[in-house]
């Protein structure tokens, strides 16, 4: 058995995000931490679930992690093709995705996502790529997990803008904008994972990785962050998944020597 | 140019086969708003790279992804307006040559409308169908609908719902990359297909860079997405045209170039020494 001092805080991030897919998922990925869980995932416990990638590729099956959503692997190995209109008016509006998996720059207590501008908006300290699929992504998938590094800057009390709706101010605004869907119910990071608690629908840490302590979570936190009663640290990944997502990387590596996937 | 929008049938056109620098003096224009698309496949860069080289001024650039080839037309200052849904290098990271225009107007300033991929491929859905706008259900709860005054909201008549409205693109210009086109003018493109027949559609006037010109196009299935030529201004033949990205087929997506364009692009000097040496032949 690996134990988990093997695994490194962004490969628990990683395997505890892959955790969170089932076979029958229907999974709308996006590029970086995403891509890898959700490959690890078809790889190890969920053959069978179906990846989306924005290009319009449906069921791809890659070998390596892609770099872009729209390398040529990600179509040659898919079920189907469809064009960008398609995808996000029948199989993303229409209902069709279970889950949607969306990084970002920010994060708020509420789980929206900011991935536009770092200061004001017309006049940016950052400007940032923008939206991309994230808005409909984050409406219209079943439910969204966001999955991203845990960092004072990153993981903030309100985001500077709100790219993509999560919870909103809380409570029921997801109801109240028409929003059916259950929106972010995880946010999976390299030290914990966190959920909105049942009442205000704020982030609290439901799970800590192995070896974490809920302080050095408090420390990269940018609000006074809460830990859920039933709050437990969980299980380090198994030797089959670890060895899975290094073998996957190696493979990606390879495609590409020198960058990170 | 007629176009339906405009109260007047459609003018067909009629594919010419020309070469790239012909096609784009003909058919871009200072001024002109211009969409190059390609989603991450297929990308027009050649075609680009010759905008950039013939000098074109004041585009409006429309494109969901401005990817590298934008970032090289932006810094280039060809474009006095980006009309965008995602402005990052795939995989990579930033797009510096976009955010050293949105952050310190360099070379020139940048007027950015913003939208989500979803809008926007609705906003060009609704050129090509000749409808005024596109309707989704999209921006609930989002800051982009305050920070973009063309992202509106209709009503629906039959639930009272109320949905998120945009405009319809109409570009004087489209511009696309496919694998080839037969004799006649006809065009096949297969793989990822992004948004482009909706670009040609919806589209003033019409430009296809195509890897060959072929007697057929050969075994396809029934439902290929094939623009005919009627649809088409001009084709140019331009093998690898779409590098670095890519033509399913003909070659792969060269992702190294990819990675080193987050060096290249950081300063201005070496952006511009790189533009100078690969697009305008200046070894000096």
């Amino acid at each position: 058995m690996t134990a988990a001092r093997d695994a490194t805080p962004e490969e628990m991030m990683i395997a505890a995000s892959a955790a969170e897919l089932r076979d029958d998922d229907v999974c709308f990925v996006g590029i970086g931490a995403p891509s890898a869980a959700c490959n690890l995932a078809r790889l190890t416990h969920a053959p069978r679930i179906t990846l989306i990638y924005e290009s319009g590729t449906i069921g791809a099956r890659p070998a390596a992690l892609p770099l872009s959503i729209g390398d040529g692997e990600l179509c040659e190995t898919a079920l189907t093709t469809v064009s960008v209109p398609e995808m996000f008016r029948y199989w993303l509006q229409g209902g069709w995705i279970t889950v949607g998996f969306l990084g970002g720059a920010q994060v708020d207590q509420f789980a929206n996502l900011n991935t536009t501008v770092i200061g004001e908006y017309a006049t940016p300290r950052t400007r940032l790529p923008g939206g991309g699929g994230a808005p409909e992504i984050a409406a219209h998938c079943h439910r969204t997990l966001i999955v991203m590094k845990h960092d004072r800057r990153a993981l903030v009390r309100r985001v500077d803008f709100v790219t993509t709706f999560g919870h909103g101010a809380g409570g029921d605004h997801r109801k109240r904008l028409g929003l059916s869907t259950d929106g972010p119910t995880r946010v999976i990071t390299d030290l914990c994972v966190m959920e909105p608690e049942p009442e205000r629908g704020e982030l609290w840490v439901t799970e800590l990785h192995a070896g974490v302590a809920i302080a050095a979570v408090r420390q990269r936190t940018g609000w006074e962050v809460r830990a859920a009663p039933h709050m437990r640290e969980a299980s380090p990944p198994s030797a089959h998944v670890l060895d899975s997502l290094r073998q996957l990387r190696a493979r990606s590596g390879a495609a590409l020597p020198g960058v990170q996937l | 140019m007629t176009a339906t929008d405009e109260g007047r049938a459609r003018r067909l056109r009629r594919a010419t086969v020309c070469s790239l620098e012909e096609g784009i003096r003909a058919l871009v224009r200072d001024g002109d708003s211009l969409a190059l698309e390609g989603f991450t496949h297929l990308i027009p860069f050649a075609a680009a790279h010759e905008i950039i080289r013939q000098g074109r001024r004041n585009l409006t650039l429309i494109r969901m992804t401005p990817d590298l080839v934008y970032d090289r037309m932006i810094g280039m200052g060809c474009a006095r307006r980006l009309v965008f849904s995602w402005g990052g290098n795939p995989g990579v990271g930033s797009l510096h040559r976009f955010r050293d225009a949105v952050e310190n107007a360099w070379p020139n300033p940048l007027d950015i409308v913003e939208h989500s991929h979803a809008a926007m491929a609705c906003a060009y859905d609704a050129g090509a169908a000749g409808l005024p706008f596109g309707m989704l259900k999209g921006y609930r709860g989002s800051d982009l609908a305050s920070a973009n005054a063309a992202i509106r909201s209709v009503t629906c008549p039959f639930t009272g719902e109320e949905l998120a409205a945009v405009p319809a693109l109409r570009p004087d210009v489209a511009v696309i990359h496919a694998q080839r086109a037969d004799r006649d003018g006809n065009v096949l493109m297969e793989g990822i297909v992004g948004v482009q027949k909706e670009a040609v559609l919806a589209a003033r006037r019409a430009l296809v860079t195509v890897e060959e010109i072929v007697d057929d196009l050969g075994p396809r299935s029934r439902n290929a997405t094939v623009l005919p030529a009627w649809v088409i201004d001009a084709i140019a033949v331009v093998p690898g045209g779409a590098r670095p990205s890519y033509a399913l087929g003909y070659y792969g997506r060269d992702n190294h170039a990819y990675v080193v364009w987050d060096e290249i692009s950081r300063d201005r000097a070496r952006f511009q020494a790189w533009i100078r040496e690969h697009l305008l032949g200046d070894c000096s």
